[in-house]
């Protein structure tokens, strides 16, 4: 069997405030292997955005291990985080988090940059994946020019420029109609199936985190469900908006 | 990749044109005046240093003292005590290149319709050495003019143009108090003095010839003043001793009684000038430089404003995998940019507006490749120094937080 992508051995995250030390994650354990589709549920406040943030290198845990692609995470320093985020990871936010000065092929071209890799080259690739998103024509149109699920699409083809082992998504339909989420999870199930990238999305709503394979419910920081998705009970599907 | 942070720096400056243009102005002004200030600076310290030029060097000037007849002190210069052979004595001391008596008056100048008053000085050739002053055109009266005071006359470049316009002088005879004089030859202009008199506004004739014909004297034999030149600017303090010690026993000056004569040591007094010209220029472009840091400071100002708007673009450009040092490399560049292109408009400005000064004052400006250079050096430097903290700042944000931030 390959080793998994995502290894993360008793995580333990707390924040401090002026009023205590709050835990957010506690204990954590799972691996994800390369081609799952993972999707993570919980309530607010259940540590599930943490644990994300910490599965894209973008925040540190308190305690634990998290081993991404056989390499732990906990002895690099923060240039080696970048080049992980970089290459390995692509991230899909729920507000797009586009620039809003640059162009839809710019936007996309983005991650090239601190790549290293000449202008035609990268806007080249850039239109490329715009194809791929379907929005082959929109290269010169600018985020604000564009409806929020396109602006998505635009979001996933930056994320997936690098060619990244595993694309993490949070909440990445949260600020979408329905139609228009059907839209980007057919995209992320194309991705996954086709394209074998592994994916950890995180979402509050059954119907969205039905696409998965296999479901994380998160509560109080803890894990209190990891299984087929098709095996879950209501309970751990329910909404959490 | 330089490339790339350079559009995207430029991207971000058109993004805030007005504030990027505001910031710019800081530069462009401090870098203006700076170049301004040079080059009015430099231009009064060439003025300064060209008439010390024009003067002569190592120059001494001896002038008849003041007298006490009666108990009644009078001004210096009031009595001339000073003679020919005075000066003549002068030339035998060591260390003494060259001497000259001088005897000025002013006298009214005819040559056909044309007349012209102006200063007439009676002197000996030693006078063109001594105030290094070359001939422009024919040749200097000699001793035996000198013997034998003949009416000849050399003349400054402006009583040259007065009196004959682009005709030529030379051999032609003019008359000064209705005696004629014959024009020998032209000195070569030499400008204004430290004073601002116009120095070719003068005649040279032999100091005999004014003394005896045109002038006249109560003490036949005197002069107004000598002037004396040493062979270097070290033998300056040994001449000027030497010359005291000698004239004072010419004029059988009792031990501890007043001279009779004073000695100026002119190339002091130009120093001294120029030490002036110098601090003034010094002080024009410190208070210059100040509106330059007032810039930079404008410079770190506005990019500490546009890091905290921008934390959200900064958090975007770590999430996708920018390390600290693109994010330094762009914010960095982006102030270096607006100082260097405040910078080019500035010393534009500065140049355009030294010429403006020139033409409009009548100023002397001197714009030289060093104040440029230094401008541009300063200007590059401040926006480094004035900027690498905002950038550093922005660099050292933690991812997490930078995306979290509204």
């Amino acid at each position: 069997m390959a080793d998994p992508v995502i290894r993360i051995e008793k995580l333990f995250k707390e924040y401090v405030t002026e009023a205590g030390t709050v835990p957010v994650l506690r204990s954590v354990e799972f691996n994800v292997m390369p081609g799952e589709f993972v999707a993570i549920m919980g309530a607010s406040g259940s540590g599930k955005s943490t644990l994300m943030n910490i599965l894209g290198c973008l925040d540190i845990a308190t305690e634990g291990n998290y081993l991404l692609n056989g390499r732990d995470i906990n002895h690099m320093d923060r240039d080696e985080l970048a080049l992980l985020r970089n290459r390995v990871i692509g991230f899909v936010f729920q507000g797009f988090n586009l620039l809003p000065r640059a162009n839809l092929a710019d936007n996309v071209a983005l991650p090239l940059i601190y790549r290293g890799i000449s202008r035609t080259e990268r806007l080249e690739q850039a239109n490329q994946m715009l194809e791929k998103v379907g929005l082959g024509k929109y290269g010169q149109s600018r985020p604000n020019q564009i409806s929020g699920g396109q602006q998505q699409r635009v979001a996933i083809a930056r994320a997936l420029v690098n060619q990244p082992k595993l694309l993490l998504a949070d909440e990445p339909t949260g600020n979408l109609d329905t139609k228009t989420s059907k839209e980007i999870m057919a995209l992320f199930t194309e991705l996954n199936q086709r394209e074998g990238i592994t994916i950890v999305l995180i979402t509050h709503e059954p119907d969205i985190a039905a696409y998965a394979n296999r479901l994380i419910r998160l509560a109080d920081g803890r894990i209190v469900y990891d299984g087929p998705i098709a095996h879950a009970d209501a309970e751990h599907l329910e909404s959490t908006s | 990749m330089i490339t790339a942070m350079l559009s995207e720096a430029w991207m971000a400056m058109w993004a805030n044109r007005l504030r990027t243009i505001l910031t710019m102005l800081g530069m462009v002004i401090g870098v203006g005046a700076v170049i301004l200030m040079l080059a009015v600076g430099q231009g009064a310290q060439q003025q300064v240093q060209a008439s010390i030029a024009s003067m002569g060097s190592n120059l001494f000037i001896i002038l008849s003292g003041s007298t006490t007849s009666g108990g009644v002190r009078m001004g210096g210069g009031a009595t001339p005590t000073l003679t020919v052979t005075d000066a003549q004595s002068l030339e035998e001391l060591p260390s003494v290149a060259a001497v000259a008596p001088s005897s000025p008056g002013v006298a009214q100048l005819v040559y056909g319709p044309n007349n012209w008053s102006t200063q007439i000085i009676g002197t000996t050739p030693s006078y063109l050495q001594v105030r290094d002053w070359p001939l422009s055109a024919g040749s200097v009266f000699t001793d035996s003019d000198i013997r034998s005071a003949t009416r000849v006359a050399l003349l400054g470049q402006t009583v040259a143009q007065n009196l004959f316009g682009d005709e030529s002088p030379i051999d032609k005879t003019i008359r000064i108090k209705n005696s004629p004089y014959l024009v020998l030859g032209v000195l070569a202009g030499k400008g204004q003095s430290l004073d601002g008199r116009d120095q070719d506004d003068t005649v040279l004739v032999p100091v005999t010839t004014a003394q005896n014909k045109l002038f006249g004297t109560q003490f036949a034999g005197t002069v107004r003043f000598i002037m004396a030149q040493a062979d270097s600017a070290d033998a300056m303090p040994r001449v000027e001793k030497s010359i005291n010690e000698l004239l004072r026993q010419r004029h059988r000056i009792r031990d501890g009684a007043d001279s009779d004569f004073s000695i100026r040591n002119l190339t002091a007094m130009a120093n001294t000038a120029a030490e002036t010209a110098k601090v003034m220029s010094l002080m024009l472009g410190a208070i210059a430089s100040i509106s330059l840091l007032v810039g930079g400071i404008g410079i770190m100002n506005i990019m500490l404003v546009s890091v905290t708007e921008r934390t959200r673009e900064i958090g975007i450009r770590m999430a996708i995998g920018a390390r600290g040092k693109d994010i330094l490399l762009q914010f960095l560049l982006e102030a270096i940019i607006i100082s260097v292109i405040g910078c080019l408009i500035g010393v534009l400005l500065g140049v355009g507006g030294a010429y403006g000064v020139q033409a409009a004052a009548g100023m002397a400006v001197e714009v030289t490749v060093n104040s440029i250079v230094t401008a541009f050096a300063v200007a590059a430097a401040v926006g480094i120094f004035f900027g690498w903290y905002p950038a550093r700042k922005a660099s050292m944000l933690r991812p997490i937080d930078a995306l979290r931030f509204q």
